[in-house]
């Protein structure tokens, strides 16, 4: 899965003077309302972080309220999928004009049949939709597959992808790993028999 | 997103009165209507504008309705070709649309439209679910039918139709969408009907909020959803205004009943008020109250449900999160804060226990501001006085926290009587006076919680003298039990003849008169109040130390019935109004002399309405 990385960062954080006795508390606090929130000053959406404080000093903002910036470091888990990268998500719905995917169980993403490859067909199996590849009958998405997508767009303000499932490394991700399993062992077959 | 990308040629289908064929497939409808919204891109726009044309269809014969259900489900099909530049028109006649104007089949198709949109796209998810929870008010033509009683069960069905699918739809969207809740909930705040609205609307509209809370929308969002009701029931409370009450009047004490009974008379009956009672807009006034009334009630019957439903506990954290906001610190709420005790009377192990524990935490927490601490502890005494649920063993335990705190305060304390500058120390000992008056009794047959109390004697004994400075009526109750009781021997220095209000004493309870709030009174509100009662423990209900044959031979010749509900004694005890009248005031004594007399006004009668008429 693309689009997770770790970033390390300094940050400022101001306090409010009534949250002195607790610094810490209020220092999660302020990081808290970002998570799950595209900032672009890390150029992603946060959903995690680690902190340590610096050094006991701070700095005392001058004003009415005499806030009071705590320099921090801070070790951020952020989540900024690139066009063109490859995610992956819970099918929670299939219809056949679209699939809809949860990808880290937060974000929505949305593949519609315009952007789904004409491999797959969609078909009514037990009563359920799910779209099935006409190549390889093994190759089915139907709800609670994981699936791979490719990432078209992303909205930043409501977290919402727009994926495409057109090129070939993408559909149900168990299957792909199979299949990447099944040539690696080819491959090496075929090496071995060249080398005897 | 690919809207040009359509198979078929659209030309081809110019011909066709696609909206009139209902001949065609559900696949040929959403190529015909891809189609359409394709060739805006192209400037042909007449397949385009027709479509529109249909959203907005006036008329409701069957073809017409049938006509629509078509192009929605066909559009539903189609989200993917929706372009939010080119398909304005569209767009917007879609968000146009009222639940309430369709049928239900119709209903159907529009929301799964409005579903498909919300998920496909982060652009419509807020206008989505916007104009989900539009639903929730009725319009003008529903509302006027709702108050006609001959066709209020068609509209309750209508209400029931509309409500069930905006509910399921914000289901499936956050389903889909799982951010979704945290972009409804400020909207659900922002829609919350203004409380000078028609109160059904705004009953209506709590109702919904109750069920988004109850729904799995409410494990994310329950806490802000609970808020906003709680914000509303205050702000209702707030309305229903006592200013002429609230007057600084020493004096006053000795009418509260009568304010009381004048008060209780207007909700119970609608009558009107006596004059000089209650300077308010008494049509205006009881509207609200009404209103009040019945959002208490769907309050309780949720907390009822959540019961139910074995998830009280988790609710009761957000309930108390947003009482902790919104009412602990409110100047004198009046009814509001029943939602507490009623939630605590369904589960009293539980949230029962948190809630006192938890009021407690406050009054000793030192980083609090001191209108905190001290609102928490009138919350507790109140509550430990009047909450039949709960065990003597937990109020004598509560009590034991008091007392010690109280006693820290004095070993460390070397300051004479200065009301102002240790509000806290005597609002705690107000409370555990004021919890004694009402509990004494159970408390003293116990002889384990009685050597509990033995720090008491050295408190009220300190220099800080809490017996001048606490409320006289609270304090002269208190000594009548102890001494009688035999808690701990009233020596001289207890005798307490200045029963007025003295200036320390409100001097401790600051400008708010702190001192003076007992937020548990009897609940105003007769609706509310049948949900109380039962678990309330009224004044009149108390067995005080001292000899209560006084009382009874006094009842059996009442003389001055101050209630003047003559008939009422012959009523069952358990009768709501005749506990009502006789509940910790003063209903009805007797008075043989003056001096008995004087006694008995000022006791019992203070002890209550020390409470409810001057807090409020």
């Amino acid at each position: 899965m693309e689009g997770l990385k770790l970033s390390d960062a300094e940050l400022m954080v101001y306090i409010h003077p009534s949250k002195c006795r607790n610094v810490f508390q209020a220092i999660c606090r302020e990081l808290s309302a970002l998570l799950f929130q595209y900032d672009e000053t890390f150029d992603g959406v946060l959903l995690a972080y680690d902190f340590t404080v610096e050094s006991k000093q701070a700095k005392i903002l001058a004003g009415l309220n005499p806030y009071f910036g705590v320099r921090i470091n801070t070790k951020l888990l952020l989540f900024d999928p690139k066009p063109n990268s490859l995610v992956e998500g819970k099918i929670v719905k299939i219809s056949p004009e679209s699939i809809h995917v949860v990808v880290l169980g937060f974000s929505a993403a949305v593949i519609t049949d315009i952007d789904i490859r004409e491999e797959f067909k969609y078909k009514m199996r037990d009563g359920e939709g799910c779209f099935v590849s006409r190549s390889h009958k093994r190759h089915a998405l139907k709800v609670g597959t994981m699936l791979r997508l490719q990432v078209e767009s992303f909205d930043e303000e409501v977290l919402h992808i727009a994926g495409s499932l057109m090129p070939a490394n993408t559909g149900c991700v168990k299957w792909l790993e199979k299949q990447s399993e099944e040539a690696l062992h080819m491959d090496r077959d075929h090496k071995r028999r060249k080398i005897a | 997103m690919g809207a040009a990308e359509v198979q078929t040629d659209p030309s081809s289908l110019y011909e066709a009165d696609y909206v009139g064929n209902v001949d065609l497939s559900d696949t040929e409808m959403v190529h015909t209507v891809r189609n359409a919204l394709a060739s805006v891109q192209t400037g042909e726009s007449d397949l385009y504008n027709e479509l529109v044309g249909v959203m907005h269809i006036k008329e409701f014969s069957n073809p017409a309705v049938a006509q629509l259900e078509i192009i929605l489900k066909a559009l539903s099909g189609s989200v993917a070709c929706i372009d939010i530049t080119h398909h304005r028109k569209l767009l917007s006649s879609i968000f146009g649309m009222s639940l309430w104007d369709l049928q239900p089949y119709v209903m159907d198709a529009l929301v799964d439209l409005v579903i498909s949109l919300a998920a496909t796209s982060g652009k419509y998810l807020d206008s989505c679910l916007n104009m989900l929870i539009s639903n929730f008010i009725p319009p003008r033509w529903a509302t006027n039918k709702l108050s006609n009683s001959r066709v209020i069960d068609k509209m309750t069905d209508k209400m029931t139709e509309v409500f069930s699918r905006v509910h399921e739809a914000l289901l499936k969207i956050s389903l889909l969408v799982p951010l979704a809740p945290s972009r409804l909930l400020p909207m659900l705040a922002q829609r919350m009907p203004k409380s000078n609205k028609n109160d059904q609307v705004v009953r209506i509209y709590v109702k919904n909020l109750l069920e988004l809370e109850n729904s799995p929308i409410g494990q994310v969002g329950g806490r802000m959803i609970l808020m906003m009701v709680m914000e509303r029931l205050r702000d209702l409370d707030l309305e229903i205004g006592w200013d002429d009450i609230l007057q600084d009047d020493s004096s006053r004490g000795m009418f509260d009943m009568e304010l009381e009974d004048a008060v209780e008379g207007t909700m119970n009956e609608g009558d009107e008020l006596p004059v000089g009672s209650v300077n308010q807009d008494t049509s205006g006034g009881d509207i609200m109250s009404e209103c009040l009334d019945k959002l208490m009630v769907i309050s309780f019957e949720h907390l009822e449900s959540c019961q139910n439903a074995g998830r009280l506990d988790q609710v009761f954290e957000n309930l108390f999160a947003s009482f902790e906001n919104f009412i602990l610190n409110t100047y004198k709420s009046k009814v509001s804060q029943f939602l507490m005790f009623y939630a605590c009377s369904l589960d009293p192990e539980n949230c029962g226990a948190k809630f006192s524990s938890k009021l407690v935490d406050i009054f000793l927490s030192s980083n609090k501001p001191r209108p905190t601490r001290m609102s928490a502890v009138a919350y507790l005494a109140s509550y430990l006085a009047r909450a039949k649920f709960l065990p003597v063993y937990f109020v004598a335990s509560m009590l034991k926290r008091l007392v010690d705190e109280c006693a820290d305060y004095c070993r460390t304390c070397n300051d004479d009587i200065r009301p102002e500058a240790h509000q806290i120390f005597y609002s705690g000992c107000q409370s555990i006076m004021y919890v004694l008056c009402f509990r004494m009794r159970s408390i003293l047959d116990v002889p384990h919680f009685r050597t509990q109390l033995i720090p008491l004697e050295s408190i009220l004994m300190h220099k800080l003298n809490p017996l001048m400075v606490c409320l006289p009526s609270v304090v002269a109750e208190f000594l009548r039990q102890a001494k009688a009781g035999g808690l701990f021997i009233v020596s001289d220095s207890f005798i307490f003849d200045d029963l007025l209000e003295s200036e320390l004493s409100r001097a401790f309870g600051g400008c708010e008169r702190l001192d003076t709030f007992f937020p548990f009174d009897p609940c105003l509100l007769k609706d509310a109040n049948s949900f109380i009662s039962p678990n309330f423990n009224y004044w009149s209900m108390v067995k005080a130390t001292y000899d209560e044959d006084d009382d009874e031979d006094d009842e059996d010749d009442a003389e001055i019935i101050v209630n003047g509900d003559e008939e009422s004694d012959e009523e069952d005890e358990a009768d709501l109004d005749y506990a009502m009248n006789k509940m910790s005031i003063t209903p009805k004594h007797s008075f043989k002399n003056k001096m008995e007399r004087d006694r008995l006004m000022k006791m019992p009668s203070r002890i209550r309405p020390s409470t409810s008429p001057e807090s409020l």
